[in-house]
C-alpha cells in the first residue's frame, strides 16, 4: 500500500488527462488545422494572471478579455517585467476554467511551454497564440485562462513541462 | 496443566503459545521500570497504551485551552498567529494519533484476548515494539514546537504547498514522527488480525465473536490499507520540501490538488478507524445495562463491513470546493449519503436493544446513551455537509469543526470513557466511585454541548476555522464556547481522580460486576490475573 500511495501519482495524471477534468491544458504546441471558422458563435476568452509571493515580477495580460470565433487563430501577449536587481527564471502554469473546456483550448505558441528568464530590471512581451476548437460543447460560452507565475530561479528544474511533452 | 493446555490449543499457533507459556508462565514479571519496558503481556501493554493515551489527551487538551483562550475575545491577545496555527495543528495530530487511536489499541490489548478466550495477543514481542516506539514519535513531534521557526503550523491535514513551500524548517521531524506513528499502528493492527483469526477459543465461530473484536478486526484491515498511503503522502512532502521533487509543486509539473486526493484517500477511512471500535464498545455496553441481547447482531457485522468498504469511495467530500467536475461532485455526494444508511442501521439496533429493556443508568450506560444522541447529531451535520451545494457555504467554517467534534469527542472519546468505566473493575479489581463517575459524566456532557453546539451557528454565520482572530459579531458566541471549553477541560480532571482512586482501592469488584453482562471476560476473576485463559474455555 506504500507503493500504492505513490502509484496514485501517475494514476491521477492519467485519469485527469483522459477525462480532461482538472483544467490542465496541453504542455506543447498544437498544430493549427485550417479549421472552418464558426462565424455563428462568439466565445469570450478571459485572461487572468497571478504572481506567486516570492516572485519579483510584474505580470499582466495585454487584454483582459477577447471575443473570438471558434477556429479562429488569435494572438495576444502578456507583459512581464523583472522588478528586482537579479536575473530571475520564471515558469508560468496555465489552468483553464471550466475544466471541461481545457481540452478545447489549443495553443500553437505559448511562453508557458518554456522557462522564461528576465535579466535584472528588464521586461518582455510574452506571446500566446491560440485557437478554440469548434467542437467546444455548446454549454460553454466563456473560457477563463489563468496563469500563475512561479519563481524557479534556484529550483534547478529542467524544463519539466517540455520533457513531459517530449516523451 | 501444560499438557492440557497444549491439547486444547491444536487449532492455534502451537509453538508460539508453548514458547510464551514457558517464558512467562512460571516466573514473576521483572519488577520496576524493566517490567514495563520489557513486557510482552497484553494486559501490561494495554495499560501502557491507555496511560499514554490519557497523557496525550491532557497534552492535546492543554493546546485546546490555548486555542480557546485566544479566541475568548476578538483581536490578538495571548499568542501570535503562527503559534496559534501550531496549536491547532498539533492539537489535531496529538488527539487523533496520540489520544484516540492508542486508546483503542489499549482497549484491544486488554480486552480482545479475554473476550475470545486467548492467553495473550498472537505476537507479544511485536506488541511491545508497537507501543514503545510511540512515545518517541510524540517526543519528536512535540519537541519541534520548541525549535527555531516553530513546529508544524499547516493544519493536521498538512495540505501542500503549506507543508512544502511555506512550512517551517522542522517539517522533517513532523514527517518522521508520522512515519513512526504509522508503523506503530500497523504493527498493532497486524497483531489484532492474527489474534482474532488464529486464537479464538474452540467453538467461538465468527458469528459468536463479540462485536468489539469484530469491529476492531475490520478497523485493523482499514489501518493496514491506509496508513501506508499516509506514509506515502508525508514522504512526498518530505522530498518536495528537501530534495527538489515536485509531486505537489505546480511550477515543477506537479499538482497541489493531488495532495488532497492522496491525503483524503487516507483521511476518510481514518475517521472510520476512529469510530468503528466505538461501535463495538456500544454493542457491549448497551445490552448489558438494558439486560437484553443485542438486537440484530448479524446486521451489525454486515453494517460495519459495508461502512468500511464504502469509506474508500467518499474521500472527495472533503474537496467539493476544489473545482471537481459535476459528475464527481454528484458521485461523492451520493456515496457519502449512502454511508449513513449502515450507520443508521446501527443506531436503530442500539435503540431497539434498549426498547422495553430494564434499563439502569450506571456511568458507562450514561456515556453510551449520550453517545447515541450526540453522535447522531454529528451524523446529521455530516449529512448537511455532504450536500455538495450546501458545502460550498459550510466548507472551512466552524460548522465543520462542530461536525467533527461531535463525532470524535462525543462519539469516539465518550465511548472510550464508557469503556474505561465498564471494564475498569476487571482491570483493577475495584469498583470505581459511582458518584464521582456520574459527576464526571454530567459535567462533561453539559460542558461539551456548551463547547461544541454553538459552533454550528458560528459556522453558519460564516466564521472560518483555523483563525486566531475574528470579526466582532462572533464575539459573544465565542465567549460561550470558550467557557464550555474550559469547563470540559477541567471536568476531565475528575476522570483522572476516579481512575486513580479506583486503582488505589475501593469496593471489591466481583468477577461479573454488571448484572446483565455477557462475555468471556466476566468469567475471569477481578482483577484479571496476569495470565488468563492459558486453558482455552469451552464455548457452547
Ligand atoms: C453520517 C456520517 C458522516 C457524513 C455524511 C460526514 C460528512 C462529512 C463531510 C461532507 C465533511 C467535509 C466538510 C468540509 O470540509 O466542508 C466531513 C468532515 C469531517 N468529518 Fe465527517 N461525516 C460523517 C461521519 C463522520 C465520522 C463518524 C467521523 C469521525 C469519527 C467524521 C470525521 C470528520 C472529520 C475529522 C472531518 C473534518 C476533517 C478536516 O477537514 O479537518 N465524520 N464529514
Ligand atoms: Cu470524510
Amino acid at each position: 500500500m506504500f507503493g500504492f500511495g505513490f502509484a496514485l501519482v501517475p494514476l491521477y495524471d492519467v485519469l485527469c488527462d483522459q477525462l480532461g477534468i482538472n483544467g490542465k491544458t496541453q504542455n506543447s504546441a498544437s498544430q493549427y488545422i485550417d479549421n472552418e471558422i464558426d462565424k455563428s458563435r462568439l466565445i469570450t476568452v478571459e485572461f487572468i494572471s497571478q504572481v506567486q509571493n516570492n516572485m519579483p515580477w510584474e505580470f499582466i495580460p495585454q487584454v483582459n478579455r477577447l471575443q473570438v470565433h471558434p477556429g479562429e487563430l488569435v494572438r495576444t501577449h502578456f507583459k512581464a517585467k523583472n522588478l528586482s536587481n537579479l536575473n530571475i527564471v520564471g515558469q508560468a502554469i496555465p489552468s483553464v476554467s471550466p475544466g471541461r473546456g481545457a481540452a478545447y483550448f489549443n495553443k500553437t505558441e505559448c511562453f508557458c511551454f518554456n522557462q522564461q528568464t528576465l535579466a535584472a530590471k528588464s521586461s518582455a512581451d510574452l506571446p500566446l497564440i491560440f485557437y478554440v476548437d469548434p467542437a467546444l460543447p455548446d454549454n460553454i460560452s466563456t473560457l477563463t485562462l489563468s496563469y500563475t507565475l512561479y519563481n524557479i530561479t534556484d529550483k534547478g528544474y529542467v524544463d519539466v513541462l517540455e520533457q513531459g511533452a517530449a516523451k | 496443566m501444560n499438557t492440557l493446555t497444549q491439547e486444547n490449543q491444536v487449532s492455534m499457533d502451537g509453538s508460539l503459545q508453548d514458547d510464551h507459556n514457558h517464558d512467562d508462565g512460571h516466573h514473576a514479571p521483572p519488577s520496576g521500570i524493566m517490567r514495563w519496558l520489557l513486557t510482552t503481556n497484553h494486559k501490561d501493554i494495554g495499560t501502557l497504551y491507555l496511560w499514554f493515551s490519557f497523557i496525550m489527551f491532557l497534552t492535546g487538551g492543554l493546546m485546546a485551552m490555548v486555542i480557546r483562550a485566544e479566541l475568548f475575545q476578538p483581536g490578538l491577545q495571548l499568542v501570535d498567529p503562527n503559534f496559534f496555527n501550531q496549536m491547532t495543528t498539533v492539537h489535531g495530530l496529538v488527539m487523533v494519533f496520540g489520544a484516540v487511536m492508542p486508546a483503542f489499541t489499549g482497549l484491544a490489548n486488554w480486552m480482545i484476548p479475554m473476550m475470545i478466550g486467548a492467553p495473550d495477543m498472537a505476537l507479544p514481542r511485536m506488541n511491545n515494539w508497537s507501543f514503545w516506539i510511540l512515545p518517541f514519535a510524540f517526543i519528536i513531534l512535540l519537541s519541534s514546537l520548541f525549535m527555531e521557526g516553530g513546529g508544524p503550523n499547516f493544519g493536521w491535514t498538512f495540505y501542500a504547498p503549506l507543508s512544502t513551500e511555506y512550512s517551517p524548517d522542522s517539517t522533517a521531524l513532523f514527517v518522521f514522527s508520522i512515519h513512526i506513528m504509522g508503523i506503530s499502528s500497523i504493527m498493532g493492527a497486524i497483531n489484532v488480525i492474527v489474534t482474532v483469526i488464529n486464537m479464538r477459543a474452540p467453538g467461538m465461530t465468527w458469528m459468536k465473536l463479540p462485536l468489539f473484536a469484530w469491529t476492531w478486526l475490520i478497523t485493523a484491515f482499514l489501518l493496514i490499507a491506509v496508513m501506508p498511503v499516509l506514509a506515502g503522502a508525508v514522504t512526498m512532502v518530505l522530498t518536495d520540501k528537501y530534495f527538489g521533487t515536485s509531486f505537489f509543486e505546480a511550477a515543477g509539473g506537479g499538482d497541489p490538488v493531488m495532495f488532497q486526493h492522496i491525503f483524503w484517500f487516507f483521511g476518510h477511512p481514518e475517521v472510520y478507524i476512529m469510530i468503528l471500535p466505538s461501535f463495538g464498545i456500544m454493542s457491549a455496553i448497551i445490552p448489558t445495562f438494558s439486560r437484553k441481547k443485542l438486537f440484530g447482531y448479524s446486521s451489525m457485522v454486515y453494517a460495519t463491513a459495508s461502512i468500511a468498504i464504502l469509506s474508500f469511495l467518499v474521500w472527495a467530500h472533503h474537496m467539493f470546493t476544489t473545482g471537481m467536475p459535476v459528475f464527481a461532485e454528484l458521485f461523492f455526494m451520493y456515496c457519502t449519503m449512502l454511508i449513513s444508511v449502515p450507520t443508521g442501521v446501527k443506531i436503530f439496533n442500539w435503540v431497539a436493544t434498549m426498547w422495553k429493556g430494564s434499563l439502569t443508568f450506571e456511568t458507562p450506560m450514561l456515556f453510551a446513551i449520550s453517545f447515541l444522541v450526540l453522535f447522531t447529531i454529528g451524523g446529521f451535520s455530516g449529512l448537511m455537509l455532504a450536500i455538495t451545494p450546501a458545502d460550498f457555504q459550510y466548507h472551512d467554517t466552524y460548522f465543520v469543526v462542530a461536525h467533527f467534534h461531535y463525532v470524535l469527542v462525543t462519539g469516539a472519546i465518550f465511548t472510550i470513557m464508557a469503556a474505561v468505566y465498564y471494564w475498569i473493575p476487571k482491570w483493577t479489581g475495584h469498583m470505581y466511585n459511582e458518584r464521582l463517575g456520574k459527576l464526571h459524566f454530567w459535567c462533561s456532557v453539559i460542558s461539551v454541548n456548551i463547547l461544541f453546539f454553538p459552533m454550528h451557528f458560528l459556522g453558519l454565520a460564516g466564521m472560518p476555522r483555523r483563525i486566531p482572530d475574528y470579526a466582532i459579531q462572533f464575539a459573544d458566541v465565542n465567549q460561550i464556547v470558550s467557557i464550555g471549553g474550559f469547563a470540559f477541560g477541567l471536568s476531565q480532571l475528575i476522570f483522572l481522580v476516579v481512575v486513580i482512586k479506583c486503582i488505589r482501592g475501593g469496593e471489591k469488584a466481583p468477577a461479573k460486576p454488571w448484572e446483565g453482562a455477557e462475555g468471556l471476560e466476566w468469567e475471569i476473576p477481578s482483577p484479571a490475573p496476569y495470565h488468563s485463559f492459558t486453558t482455552p474455555p469451552v464455548i457452547k
